[in-house]
């Protein structure tokens, strides 16, 4: 036996426990009981079983149809017993037409190509309030859903139509008990009150209300603090406007406003007619048999119809004829009229039938222009309408676009019945349901017609996908001695050299002009030797802009190919914003700045790359420095490539070793980084690997030798090889911890990577704190990959962790060769001052892009730390040891 | 230690808990159904689960299922009986 103090744990409004007798709670609790029960098993059912069951449910509705709608008017004294049939057809023939082919259980749909299923979870127990307006055709739809989406019902009749509810429950009970539902499947409370239905409201065991209902009913439900959907009132305006096809829309409007008396809260309430139609569209009403009201008739009307008070329709004139309605307001109305129309100057207080009126009586509202008339739609949609239902009649489409857009409705119907098209499935393809719902506008969860799919949970099986990579480089490289000849094949008209200082003096610029073709007006532009500023770039497209290039010749280091990258971007798409496009971005594919594709000039960028090297004549990335705010500004696009790259090494054969030792670790860092990214795939990792084994071999020969031609061949061959990689699979965390201490301390890029380059490699090579999601790979290789970079160097090691060891090594024996500082401290940075800018530079760090295809993603402590170390340095110079000796073997083979 | 075990067959669930609440009075200890061959379970199934656990509960038995399949156990557990019982296989 249940107790009181049970119920009050189960049913937190005190007020509604107390008023229920232990009886009452007793009889509530076995219904409850039962549908859950009911429920349970019905998760066993298979979509054969469910289908099973509901075809003939069906037509057992169908078959009664005629003795449900009778009973529904006996009782309610509301409606059409005709219309009411065709109700119950609807309600069982065209939903069963709608549902009968669609999955609802397990897997109802599937997403191949997102690697995505649907699976059906049926909700359990619902608790139903029905309406005084469409008892059974609401019971007979209610039930075909839930036995369609394996739920229990427990239904809660109006108290004045609970005899037609409850045979309609029971036709369709025995038909799905009969082909196998589960016992206790639906029920029909009996007698019931207000205090019954909060009590089910509030049940734990009730898994969803459906409220078709009043609006106490409604708020009622959605104040229950469970599941609800619910319906809300409608106030329907219809807009005849002047092209509409008249005989369609006045005969439409009359049929929706007499079906069933009315009582369809879609049907329309008020007709906004434009001035010219108006008198013809009047004279058409009456030829079908209805009564334009005079002023006066109108008055008497609205005071019969109108609650005084309230402002509301009086309840006892809903579902009724037009005729008796008349008769009741003292009109005298030809025999056999079925519709009051009644003219209203305006909407809202004053103009009491511009309400909501469930019988036959509509208003009419001459309009003098297009925007009065949806000024007064809007009007009436918001009195006591929002969400509900719209109707427009009309053959002008930007008209019937703006009456869409304007329209606070789930259900906007052009050129159709509201009552009758806004249940669905008749005049339109929208769900056919005895449920409007009427989204946040009517205090609603959904503005959808409540079908199958708002009796489900639906639950989203979501599998990895293999997102699909790239590999993107420049179409054309030319690379050995020589190969800047190939400059021959482009023509041009006005040529730009874009170049710095160095290049002049070295000979370099007329080796390239030597191969331009004849007639080409060529200019140089020459740019100091530094990363470039927003200032420099600027003035090279001044420059472009003047002689109208249609080629741009970057010949330097990577700061003035990335000059030339971002003064062809600027002179192709001069609204660029270089600080916009410069956004933060975590997703290549899924960034939300894009890059400018509409170019007003267009100039073929050739990149002749003189150091060994950033890798920049290959690569989307172009650096630009903010002086003024101390900082890098990294652009990142695959149309900053340049669209021909000449790695020529003749180029490269005086550069001095100390830039040779920067760039050279700078390429080695790409490859690197490259190899362990989590944006690394077979692609790149074969340039990565291969780039990291020229550098070892190459580049301490090409800094001692530096006229040895093979040596500079070969490191020049390796700078963009290694850029190949990391323009596919970035860099990471080296290059943001560079970037952020080049910046701060003015201190050159590749020196800046090499000072960084042992710590993290050691960081990376560690168990991560803290992972980044990749779903381009699986599991954690960063270690693997190091150890196989090991390998491929001949370093030895039995485990992984020797074989990282050994490369660490082997890396900072490189370093030593090369001449680089062991530590920051070593540049002369006093470690006050280095603290004094590490707030900055963690920050500068974190927001470098550079470090989101890192394989472990970095803490900023961690950033602290591995700039600490970097400060402090890698301790004395190794001395030779076995990786050494192999290296030395190897340069002398 | 197992003082009973009975097999409960699909067409008899209901007659199956009957019989084996018949049999409680000289069962001690734990009671094992089989329910390896029972594919669906209706209403009525489950009312006579529940009232066999019920009886078994006064007199102390222990009421393991076994080979109880998944869609069943979902039943149960949606029906707030999986508790009351001690599943294996």
């Amino acid at each position: 036996m249940i107790t009181c103090e049970e119920v009050q744990e189960r049913v937190p409004n005190p007020l509604a426990a107390e008023s229920l007798s232990e009886e009452r709670i007793a009889y509530l609790e076995k219904l409850v009981s039962q549908a859950r029960t009911a429920a349970a098993v019905f998760t066993q059912f298979t979509q054969e079983d469910v289908d099973r069951i509901v075809k003939p449910m069906v037509l057992a509705g169908l078959e009664q149809a005629q003795h449900l709608a009778r009973l529904a008017v006996e009782e309610t004294r509301i409606g059409v017993m005709e219309d009411k049939v065709i109700k119950n057809m609807v309600a069982t023939e065209f939903v069963y037409n709608y549902i009968k082919d669609k999955r609802t259980v397990g897997i109802i749909r599937e997403f191949p190509e997102r690697n995505l299923v649907e699976v059906a979870e049926p909700i359990g127990v619902i608790f139903s309030i029905l309406p005084i307006t469409n008892p059974t055709s609401t019971v007979l739809f209610k039930c075909i859903l839930a036995i369609k989406t394996r739920n229990a019902v427990i239904f809660s009749p109006h108290p004045n139509a609970w005899r037609c509810c409850s045979e309609a429950v029971k036709i369709m009970y025995e038909s799905a008990l009969k082909q196998g539902a589960p016992e206790g499947v639906f029920a029909c409370l009996e007698s019931h009150t207000l205090q019954d239905n909060a009590y089910l409201m509030r049940h734990k065991d009730v898994g969803l209300i459906d409220a078709t209902g009043g609006p106490g009913a409604v708020k009622a439900a959605y104040s229950s603090g469970k599941p609800a959907l619910g319906v809300g009132p409608g106030n329907t305006p219809v807009y005849l406007e002047k092209t509409a096809d008249l005989n369609t829309a006045v005969t439409d409007i009359v049929l929706s406003k007499t079906f069933d008396n009315g009582t369809i809260c879609a049907s329309e309430q008020t007709a906004v007619i434009d001035d010219e139609i108006y008198d013809v569209v009047l004279k058409k009403f009456a030829d079908l048999g209805t009564h334009v009201c005079n002023e006066k008739e109108a008055e008497l009307l609205a005071r019969t119809v109108i609650d005084a008070k309230t402002g509301f329709m009086q309840p006892m004139a809903v579902g009724q004829k037009a005729a008796d309605i008349a008769r009741f307001a003292g009109l005298s109305v030809k025999p056999g009229t079925k519709l009051l129309i009644a003219p209203i100057r305006g909407v809202g207080r004053g103009h009491s039938l511009s309400v909501e009126k469930l019988f036959p009586v509509l208003a009419v509202y001459r309009a003098k222009s297009v925007d009065e008339a949806l000024k007064v739609c809007v009007d009436v949609n918001h009195a006591g309408g929002l969400g509900h239902t719209a109707v427009i009649f009309s053959r002008n489409d930007e008209i019937i676009r703006r009456f869409g857009e304007l329209m606070n409705a789930g259900r906007i119907l052009v050129n159709s019945p509201g009552s009758v098209g806004a249940v669905g499935g008749v005049y339109n393809d929208l769900p056919p349901t005895f449920s409007f719902g009427c989204g946040t506008g009517g205090g609603n969860s959904t503005t959808d017609n409540v079908n199958i799919y708002h009796y489900l949970n639906i639950k989203r099986v979501a599998r990895r996908i293999q997102a699909h990579m790239w590999f993107r480089v420049p179409n054309q490289i030319y690379f050995n001695m020589n190969a800047v000849e190939n400059i021959r094949q482009f023509a041009s008209r006005s040529t730009i050299i874009i170049t710095n200082p160095s290049m002049e003096q070295l000979g370099h610029v007329d080796l390239v002009r030597r191969y331009i073709p004849e007639g080409t007006h060529v200019h140089v532009s020459v740019i100091p030797d530094a990363e470039p500023e927003i200032k420099v770039v600027m003035q090279g497209v001044e420059a472009l802009n003047f002689y109208r290039a249609d080629q741009i010749i970057a010949l330097g280091g990577g700061s003035v190919i990335d000059a030339a990258k971002i003064m062809k971007l600027k002179y192709e798409s001069p609204a660029a914003d270089l600080e916009e496009l410069a956004a933060p971005f975590l997703d290549l594919r899924k960034r939300v700045i894009q890059y400018p594709t509409e170019k007003i000039n267009r100039a073929r960028l050739i990149a002749i790359s003189t150091t060994s090297g950033t890798g920049s004549e290959v690569t989307p990335f172009a650096v630009l420095t903010d002086k003024e705010r101390g900082r890098k500004v990294t652009l990142a696009d695959y149309s900053l490539s340049p669209d021909v790259a000449i790695v020529d090494p003749q180029f490269v054969m005086s550069m001095p070793k100390g830039l040779t030792a920067d760039t050279g670790i700078d390429c080695l860092t790409h490859a690197l980084e490259a190899a362990v990214s989590s944006y690394a795939s077979a692609y790149t990792d074969c340039n990565a690997m291969q780039a990291i084994r020229m550098v070892f071999k190459y580049l301490p020969i090409a800094y001692e030798h530096p006229r040895d031609e093979e040596a500079r061949s070969m490191m020049h061959n390796a700078a963009c090889i290694a850029a190949m990689a990391f323009s596919n699979a970035s860099v990471g965390v080296n290059h943001a911890l560079a970037h952020a201490f080049g910046a701060r301390f003015g201190v050159a890029h590749g020196r800046a990577n090499a000072l960084m380059l042992p710590h993290v490699i050691a960081y990376n090579a560690s168990v991560p704190t803290k992972f980044l999601p990749s779903p381009y790979q699986k599991g954690y290789l960063a270690h693997k990959k190091y150890a196989t970079v090991a390998d491929l160097l001949g370093l030895g090691g039995h485990t992984i962790e020797e074989k990282v060891k050994n490369l660490v090594a082997a890396t900072e024996q490189l370093l030593d060769q090369l001449g680089f500082p062991r530590s920051i401290a070593d540049l002369g940075i006093s470690q006050e001052e280095f603290e004094r800018a590490m707030p900055d530079l963690t920050k500068l760090a974190f927001d470098d892009p550079s470090w989101r295809s890192n394989p472990r993603m970095p803490l900023i402590s961690e950033l602290a730390e591995l700039f600490w170390k970097a400060y402090q340095g890698r301790g004395p110079a190794k001395v030779a040891g076995a990786a050494q000796e192999q290296t030395s073997q190897r340069q002398t083979a | 230690m197992i003082a009973a075990w009975l097999k409960i067959d699909e067409e008899r669930v209901v007659q199956g808990l009957q019989e084996a609440g018949e049999k409680l009075d000289s069962i001690e200890g734990e009671v094992a159904l089989d329910f390896s061959s029972v594919r669906r379970i209706d209403s009525s199934a489950l009312r006579a689960m529940e009232e066999f656990v019920g009886m078994a509960d006064d007199k102390g038995v222990k009421v393991v299922l076994r080979g109880v399949n998944v869609g069943v156990y979902k039943v149960l557990k949606l029906v707030k009986l999986g508790s009351r019982f001690s599943f294996v296989g």
